[in-house]
């Protein structure tokens, strides 16, 4: 009846995830109650959980990043905790734990907290940054994300029933095949990765759609923000690598479920091709979550430094070129596999020359600054702190790209060091950057600066503390993974790091503190101008937070820096106190499909975790049948009629001329 | 609605609306159809992409038959060809379809939907017959890498030709119960486009599965 699934699957004998799970269900459970005593249910189904508005959808994914990066941080620090004590002891963590914990780390940061914060970041900004009403597809929006809170929901079971994989953040055969691994917690790892990698293919679709076909007048694409271009990058890049990391799960879960052979020790299957495969998505997938973060950068090192980005042309050539040559280096994840010296030799010289197009982002970023006049508010903070952080990520990368030094370091803390780097110092960052820069555009108001900042230098020391010992104790050939060690010389780098875990950790809780005190402080922070970092491209040109319809009149390009030449030209002539000619606005309506669809995702995912087929056969008909009702509907838009449009922008444009006036830019 | 009017009708069918002036001066968002269409292209490219990982691991695993047997031992060509042919000419049933969805017709839409339908399902049952004689003989997926690569290489394809009668049987259903709105015939577009793409990665199938394995 219920399969595998049985009260063994409960760990009773083990405290922790039982005390973390129940922490973390009291949590949730404490907020449902919550808000159905002060009746907010009906407004959150209405506006937020049903809703196709490619803001709000952008604001929920970016929400679910940042409860995803809360657990995968607490798995940081119980990992560096652990590593701190066990020296010649146990520590506190019995290594099954230990490995769960790990995997879940990387999971969770690289899926759930990377993935959405970019995709999130890149659905709530580039409609706005193109001048359009939405996205390509609304209603498909919102079912990538609730998919990808599918596979969040998954992952977090597995702390209470049953058990996550053992097998790192990716799961590498034999070890992760029915043999080596009986349990159910590759189960959950692949799929929760394949529903929420469907959500991710999806998203990827819609953004590529929206940039390619959706511009708004005059929106030539050299005329596209950084940030659109590197969107259209990244998400051009997924179209063309999620695909293999479902076809590579997807033979995984044959080998498991069916007892096929890819991945076997016998009966000719290949453990190698599983290394290729994997990476083939593996290193492109870099690359998604990196490329939106450069784009971030650029947008806020343009803004805060008041002049138009340095080199605009040549930063889209690097961008594109890094999309096309992310797909050669895959095979610098294992040079040490016996590819032989030719293989490794080309993929090393192909992981050199993809550094060339990030230096000279580098050196864009850097002239962009030369002679501007730099504000150092919070957004620009994050995007300096990057440019050093990355700048010594990026050169360890170099290092371990050259194929004789790999051998040696490859599989040691180094590289844990190496990528940690990169990918806190870019994507993290960004991410931060991004959020902190667009946060008024989504709620109209700023973010407290003073909190702001001091979680920026925490993070950026604790960083360096944490990260900087690993690189020593990697050298010293400290392996990575390890649940306890004995030599004595590695035992100070890592109470250095343990020092620097907690730095970091004051960090992220300056940073929820921030958005405490900014809610608070809601009144005081509120911008009416829609334009509080004196922006250049066309996000700023509507209201914070936009109406439902984005823009009022379609805005006309006439060149790059769309906003800041409308600016330009309003304070020359004075132009933008016409009244512009306000017609109907058609737009999609809101629909429950996308969480009603996720909802089956999960049964169904759950019950083929737990082999319970009935209820498998149960889901699929679900979601079938929710495609259905939805493609029977009869009316999929709605109009807000002219009058209405024009009284909303009427009342945007005033508050916007009054703080223009104030700050005497108007005349 | 003017989306929706005879799309070969016109001077411009594919509506590129001049794609050179278009580079000069952006127009503004493309309309609907396009969009749709578009998005529906780029999802056949990635699903094009997944078929390519089982492809190769297809040539990977080729020579592993773990002392089991090879291709040239199994594939039935003739039983192949016939499955050819009914893919094929149910891609031609699927676009008299959408000739039929482009005149309004609904009864020739819907014959040539249901001409489409028995083909697709003539093909479905010629494998699923073929999948079982080789379970049947000893030689199902557990038996040997080559054959999990087999199977799954040729049952995603299957799979992909059942959602798409699936999908299929619910289009007819959709225009029978509301006509040819704007939205249905976007869907119809989609459709063709998808089974059309079923037919590319059969060619596919064939020649690099049964032509060249039955020849090894």
């Amino acid at each position: 009846m219920l399969g595998k699934l049985d009260w063994s699957a409960i760990p009773i004998d083990e405290p922790i995830p039982l005390i973390a799970a129940g922490v973390v269900l009291f949590a949730i459970l404490a907020v449902l109650i919550w808000a159905g005593v002060k009746g907010h249910y009906p407004y959150l189904w209405r506006e937020w959980i049903t809703s196709v508005d490619h803001k709000r959808i952008g604001v929920m994914y970016i929400l679910l990043a940042m409860v995803m990066l809360l657990r995968g941080g607490t798995d940081a620090i119980m990992m560096r905790a652990q590593q701190t004590v066990a020296y010649h002891s146990n520590g506190y963590l019995p290594p099954e734990h230990f490995n769960q914990i790990f995997s879940a780390h990387g999971t969770i940061m690289i899926f759930f907290v990377g993935m959405p914060f970019v995709i999130g970041l890149m659905n709530l900004i580039v409609p706005l940054q193109l001048g359009v009403r939405d996205v390509a597809f609304p209603t498909l929006n919102s079912v990538g994300f609730w998919l990808t809170a599918t596979g969040a929901l998954l992952i977090n079971v597995s702390l209470v029933v049953g058990e996550f994989a053992r097998t790192g953040w990716l799961p590498f055969p034999p070890l992760s095949e029915l043999t080596y691994s009986p349990g159910v917690g590759v189960d959950y790892y692949t799929w929760s990765l394949e529903i929420s990698g469907i959500g991710t293919l999806v998203a990827g679709i819609n953004l590529v759609t929206t940039v390619l076909k959706l511009r708004t007048r005059g929106m030539t694409y050299l005329r596209m923000p950084m940030f659109c271009w590197t969107t259209l990058a990244s998400n051009l890049l997924i179209i063309a690598a999620f695909p293999i990391l479902t076809a590579t799960l997807a033979m995984l879960i044959l080998d498991r479920y069916f007892g096929f052979h890819f991945f076997t020790n016998e009966a000719g299957g290949n453990v190698m091709m599983f290394m290729n495969l994997i990476w083939a998505w593996g290193h492109p997938e870099v690359y998604i979550l990196v490329l939106p973060a450069f784009g971030i950068f650029s947008e806020v090192v343009s803004t805060f430094s008041s002049k138009v980005l340095f080199g605009y042309r040549s930063m889209v050539l690097a961008t594109m070129a890094i999309c096309i040559i992310s797909f050669m280096v895959w095979l610098h994840h294992f040079f040490t596999m016996g590819a032989g010296p030719d293989v490794n030799a080309i993929f090393g010289i192909a992981s050199m020359i993809i550094a060339v197009p990030t230096g000279v982002k580098i050196y864009n970023w850097l002239f962009t600054m030369f002679g501007g006049r730099v504000r150092f508010a919070v957004p620009m903070l994050w995007s300096i702190g990057f440019m050093v952080t990355f700048i010594i990520g990026g050169l360890t990368g170099v290092l371990l790209a050259v194929p004789p030094a790999d051998f040696l370091l490859h599989n040691s803390l180094f590289l844990v060091a190496h990528f940690h780097n990169v990918i806190i110092g870019a994507v993290l960052f960004g991410a931060f950057a991004g959020y902190t820069y667009w946060f008024p555009k989504a709620f109209g108001f700023r973010l407290d600066e003073a909190t702001g900042k001091a979680a920026f230098w925490f993070t950026l020391v604790g960083f360096y503390v944490t990260f900087m010992p690993l690189y020593v104790a990697g050298l010293l050939g400290m392996t990575r993974r390890m649940q306890h060690y004995d030599v004595a010389a590695w035992r100070p780098w890592m109470i250095a790091a343990g020092i620097g875990t907690v730095l970091l950790a004051i960090g992220v809780a300056l940073q929820v503190l921030q958005l405490f005190v900014s809610i608070r402080r809601r009144d005081e922070l509120r911008d009416t101008t829609g334009d509080p970092w004196d922006g250049r491209s066309l996000e700023w040109a509507t209201s914070s937070p936009p109406p439902a319809f984005n823009f009022a009149v379609l805005p006309n390009v006439t060149g790059e820096d769309a906003y800041w030449r409308v600016k330009e030209h309003a304070r020359r002539q004075d132009l933008d106190k016409r009244e512009p000619d306000y017609k109907d606005i058609e737009m999609p309506r809101n629909s429950p499909t996308g969480f009603v669809c996720a909802f089956f995702a999960t049964v169904m995912g759950f019950a083929l975790i737990w082999h319970i087929w009935w209820m498998v056969g149960l889901g699929a008909v679900g979601a079938f049948a929710t495609f259905v009702v939805f493609a029977w509907r009869d009316h999929d838009e709605y109009i807000i009629p002219a009058t209405e449009v024009a009284r909303i922008d009427r009342t945007n444009l005033a508050a916007r001329r009054a703080a223009l006036d104030l700050a005497g830019i108007a005349q | 609605m003017t989306e929706t009017t005879f799309a070969y009708a016109q001077g411009d069918p594919h509506r590129l609306r001049g794609i050179q002036q278009a580079e000069v001066a952006h127009e503004g968002p493309a309309p609907k159809r396009i969009v749709t269409a578009y998005g529906f292209w780029i999802f056949l490219l990635s699903d094009i992409v997944m078929f390519s990982c089982f492809f190769a691991s297809y040539a990977v695993l080729l020579g592993q038959t773990a002392g089991g047997p090879s291709g040239a031992q199994l594939f039935d060509l003739r039983s192949t060809a016939a499955e050819t042919a009914l893919l094929l000419l149910s891609s031609f049933a699927c676009g008299l379809a959408s000739i039929a969805a482009d005149v309004r017709s609904a009864r020739w839409f819907q014959a040539a939907m249901a001409l489409t339908c028995v083909l697709g399902l003539g093909f479905l049952i010629l494998e699923a017959r073929e999948f079982a004689d080789l379970v049947g003989r000893g030689a199902g997926p557990t038996r040997s890498a080559f054959l999990s690569a087999f199977f799954t290489l040729v049952g995603c394809h299957g799979l992909h030709v059942s959602a798409g009668v699936l999908w299929l049987l619910t289009m007819m259903a959709q225009v029978y119960a509301k006509g040819f709105r704007a939205d249905i015939l976007r869907r119809m577009l989609c459709f063709a486009l998808f089974w059309h793409a079923l037919d590319i990665i059969w060619v596919a199938i064939f020649s690099v599965v049964y032509l060249i394995g039955s020849g090894a």
